[in-house]
């Protein structure tokens, strides 16, 4: 797997978001650095996909602030040097696997895309299928195709709504390992998961989320298990 | 990345779909030849009364198939959350935008080149000596039917009555391109054709103005 670009680090200032009534973010101030590798827990609600899709400056917050290192506030710049692979899948069912890592790779000017896309549909073992349209595919499959495609752009700062969804052991297993390779190769990961999730081991920082804040940041108090596994089921 | 050459990848993505399902062109010009076909059965075929009625109708039958397409144009990017995929890429908003315009602008101006032969053939009226004249006038305004209807498309697609929703808003927004179509249209149309230089000026800054508020304000219109 290609080396990620520059490192990326993000840093929430006191962010807010709210919708109506409802308070998706209360406060939330945390820096991660570029290189970590955070794990994001808590229960349904919590706010885990908010602060995702705010780092992904998908969600303008109500209040507070969003900086990127090195570049400050979003702009295209750091929008091309991030991934993410949401709860939904992102890709174009009518299209064919290739092709939507094609599509990919054209909106990001990725160079030597032919290449690329071959090489990672053989990672993610989708070679036989880089043809069949992705409506085709199992939900493991899409998974893992989502994956594929976030990794396409060699972020520097990757975003994962609960990446595990869908996949086997087999599929878990391959996650684990490329994403361990990705964080070993300094690239940032902010990824959000539930339960006993195989991805924990590789976290390098844990942070639990209740009602919209920080309730618990392993790099202030605690280990990273011992934040992982103070949520209750 | 240039304007062009983003709009343009995003454009292709919108017709290898289209190509692919032909869902949105197959439910479009069927629906305009069905009312273009009954119209015919409505009115008495003369060259006379289709002249006077021919154009409005012939820009009714464009609305309402042009609402038709561009009612899913949005909804469609929600259902695997690709919106966000496009909105993550390092591009301007209004690219995608215009991704989207071009694709339906292209869906809108076949379907009215395939409807244009069986209109005349109907109605008796000859387009062949005002041919040009008249693609340039169903271009403008299905730029204008288009550019309106793909923002207020983006728009609506979060709404939770967004079937609704879209008709209500579009219809008397497009009411200035309506009139100006159907002038255009009906002057060209007349037993001697006359080529209204006013409405088209006023379909050019039509097209102009709403495609400059998108330019500024297209970021607001696909947040979440």
């Amino acid at each position: 797997m290609s080396q990620p670009q520059q490192p990326l680090g993000v840093r929430f200032e006191n962010i807010e978001k709210r919708y109506g009534s409802i308070v998706g973010l209360r406060g939330v101030s945390l820096a991660i650095a570029s290189g970590e590798c955070v794990a994001l827990v808590g229960h349904n609600g919590s706010g885990k996909t908010t602060l995702l899709r705010v780092a992904a400056t998908l969600i303008r917050p109500s209040s507070g602030k969003l900086a990127f290192s090195s570049y400050g506030n979003a702009s295209s710049e750091i929008r091309r040097r991030l991934s993410m692979v949401a709860h939904a899948t992102m890709l174009y069912e009518e299209f064919t696997a290739a092709e939507n890592l094609q599509l990919t790779g054209q909106l990001y000017g990725v160079e030597n895309s032919s290449r690329r896309i071959g090489e990672l549909l053989e990672h993610a073992g989708l070679a036989a299928r880089r043809g069949s349209l992705v409506r085709t595919f199992s939900r493991g499959m899409r998974q893992r195709l989502a994956i594929a495609r976030a990794l396409l752009t060699e972020p520097s700062l990757l975003l994962l709504d609960e990446p595990g969804t869908g996949l086997d052991v087999q599929g878990a297993a391959w996650l684990t390992d490329t994403l361990r390779q990705l964080r070993d190769a300094g690239c940032t990961i902010l990824m959000s998961l539930h339960g006993r999730s195989e991805l924990a081991p590789i976290a390098t920082r844990a942070l639990r989320l209740e009602a919209g804040a920080v309730a618990a940041d392993s790099a202030v108090a605690g280990t990273v298990r011992g934040v992982l596994n103070s949520v209750v089921p | 990345m240039s304007t062009v050459r983003a709009a343009a990848i995003l454009a292709a993505k919108e017709l290898r779909a289209e190509l692919r399902t032909r869902e949105l062109l197959a439910t479009t010009i069927v629906f305009v030849l069905v009312v273009v076909v009954l119209f015919s059965f409505t009115f008495d075929p003369t060259s006379a009364e289709s002249r006077r009625f021919g154009p409005g109708l012939l820009w009714l039958a464009f609305l309402f198939a042009g609402s038709l397409m561009l009612q899913p144009c949005f909804v469609k990017e929600q259902q695997n959350d690709t919106i966000s995929a496009l909105r993550l890429a390092p591009i301007e908003p209004f690219f995608i935008f215009l991704g989207k315009l071009a694709a339906n602008v292209f869906f809108m101006f076949l379907a009215e080149l395939l409807l244009l032969p069986i209109f005349a053939i109907l109605s008796n009226v000859p387009v062949l000596g005002v041919l040009w004249q008249l693609l340039l006038v169903f271009l403008l305004g299905s730029v204008g039917i288009a550019g309106l209807g793909t923002a207020l498309s983006a728009i609506s697609a979060h709404a939770r009555m967004r079937e609704l929703l879209l008709p209500l808003l579009l219809l008397p927004a497009l009411a200035p391109v309506l009139i100006a179509s159907t002038e255009a249209t009906a002057g060209l149309l007349a037993e001697t054709p006359e080529f209204r230089q006013q409405w088209l000026g006023f379909l050019v800054a039509f097209d102009v103005v709403f495609l400059t508020a998108t330019w500024l304000f297209g970021e607001y219109l696909l947040e979440e």
